[in-house]
């Protein structure tokens, strides 16, 4: 008898992610935050050097063009609030190619929203609570931690993450087990970066509670804007549970030139690296020069949520059809 | 040989590493959502055994081992090799005794093992799952005492020792899972 047709999530899975979803509403609409929808399909995509896109053709010969799978909503939504939407959430499927693992599957399902008039410290607040919301009645959760990034880097490794002394960050690795990061890291101190807090800082994070990270160092801002105080970090939020990364936050960069030349900067760095090319989202860089009224972002990704709901180990446990059953 | 990308690591997949065999073990996608995607392997060493970690930038690959698992018979010890056969070619292959390690107390002449061969050569012996095997020493049997309690150590003919139940005689041949060393049950002749 075949099984391969059958969905590798349990009834009772779907169920959750239902209430899930029905929790999430209810949250944001007692906060008059309005429900949006936006295109899967676009003329272009982010331009994040790390992130692979999907894309697809459209057809009605003569014409035909290529469409791009979103990586995330959050151009198309920023655009709804230069045009004046107010504050938003959306739920909505993303798509990035090349992701597959025990917390990774190539379409996934994210919660973004934004909040007109909210700094990074007032989103962290609503994380809080909303996260309160829908662990209560599934998962007992300890006190919410808000640490710095430089703060817990020093804590767990004791190299400074906003300095980049590479014979310092050679010694840790050839003394913590990691001899490997020093040829594959070699001087790009993201990529180091990337490479300790994923292995040494991460998987500690948040033990049965919310932990929430934020100045990430400057080198690790995408769309995020400088702290206005120190320069060396960035308006930037991560949030953890179990050592599970489930979703990141900005306070949102509006500068329009700023945004241009960062677009600029990784369209350059995907060149180096020889990643697919992409077009820069001139409707963004123009939703900008229009005018992006401040506010603050955070995208969380639902299906890693109900892994942590529901302790299951992959997040196949938690998705009807994965992609090898899609 | 070929060579295999992280996205191609899987349990049982053979390459080179540090010039040396290995076994990919588990294959761990680690990606911090902004940053790079990396792999996390657990490899095994088919030489040493030993089992190590090692992170690779996502899409890196390695080279493939030429490595084979291959059903041979074991012949003879010559005090210095042993040596074994391809059934179905007669091919022979010899190992030295730092090859065989733990296994060597399973071996009986005659007997069928796996041999890992790598670039051709023995890397590894591996014996079947279970064994039978005569009893060489052991204290006399308790007559009639099925009950299973307790136990006593038992002299293989290949210089295993075995916990076998009370009423296991001297003499018997025995079934035993070589994964556990541990007493199956005994073997009519």
């Amino acid at each position: 008898m075949p099984t391969e047709w059958q969905p590798t999530c349990s009834i009772e899975l779907l169920r959750l992610r239902a209430q899930v979803f029905a929790d999430i509403r209810q949250f944001f609409l007692t906060r008059a935050v309005l429900e949006v929808e936006t295109p899967l399909l676009g003329n272009s995509c982010g331009t994040d050097p790390e992130l692979d896109f999907f894309t697809t053709d459209y057809c009605a010969p003569p014409l035909q063009r290529t469409l791009f799978m979103q990586t995330s909503p959050e151009f198309a939504m920023k655009r709804l609030l230069a045009a004046g939407s107010g504050c938003i959430y959306q739920i909505g499927k993303a798509f990035r190619n090349g992701e597959s693992g025990r917390f990774h599957n190539p379409e996934f399902t994210l919660l973004e929203w934004y909040r007109v008039g909210f700094t990074l410290p007032q989103l962290m607040d609503e994380i809080a609570e909303l996260m309160a919301v829908l662990f209560s009645g599934h998962r007992a959760l300890k006190p919410t931690q808000r640490v710095s990034y430089q703060a817990l880097f020093q804590r767990y490794t004791g190299l400074n993450p906003l300095a980049f002394s590479l014979q310092d960050y050679c010694a840790y690795a050839q003394a913590n087990d990691v001899p490997e990061a020093v040829s594959l890291c070699g001087s790009d101190h993201g990529l180091w970066l990337d490479f300790i807090f994923s292995h040494k800082v991460q998987p500690y994070l948040g033990e049965s509670a919310l932990c929430m990270v934020y100045g990430y160092p400057a080198c690790q801002s995408s769309l995020a804007r400088l702290n206005k105080d120190n320069s060396h970090v960035t308006d930037r939020v991560e949030v953890f549970i179990n050592g599970i990364e489930l979703g990141n936050g900005y306070y949102e960069l509006t500068d329009a030139k700023e945004q241009g030349r960062r677009f600029d900067e990784e369209i350059a760095v995907r060149q180096q690296n020889k990643r697919p090319v992409t077009v820069k989202d001139q409707h963004l860089v123009s939703a900008l020069e229009a005018g992006l009224p401040e506010c603050s972002g955070m995208a969380i990704g639902l299906d890693r949520l109900l892994m942590l709901l529901s302790s299951s180990a992959t997040i196949n446990e938690v998705l009807n059809f994965p992609l090898h059953r899609a | 040989m070929a060579s295999y990308s992280t996205n191609e690591f899987k349990a049982g997949l053979k390459v080179m590493l540090d010039n040396d065999p290995c076994a990919i073990i588990e294959n761990e996608f680690v990606k911090p959502g902004k940053g790079q995607a990396f792999n996390r392997v657990k490899i095994r060493n088919l030489k040493t055994g030993r089992v190590i970690e090692r992170t690779f930038k996502s899409g890196d690959s390695l080279e493939g081992a030429d490595v084979v698992d291959v059903a041979m018979q074991y012949l003879y010890n010559d005090g210095e090799f042993r040596h074994f056969m391809v059934p179905d070619t007669f091919e022979q292959y010899q190992c030295e005794e730092k090859v065989i390690g733990d296994t060597s107390k399973w071996l009986k002449d005659q007997d069928s093992c796996t041999v890992t061969l790598w670039n051709d050569a023995p890397l590894a012996v591996s014996p079947p799952n279970f064994v039978e095997l005569a009893i060489v020493e052991t204290d006399p049997g308790l007559r009639g005492d099925t009950s299973g309690g307790g136990g006593k150590p038992a002299t293989l003919e290949t210089g295993a020792v075995v916990r076998v139940p009370l009423f296991v005689q001297p003499g018997e041949i025995i079934k035993v899972d070589t994964r556990t060393g541990e007493y199956i049950s005994r073997v009519k002749e």
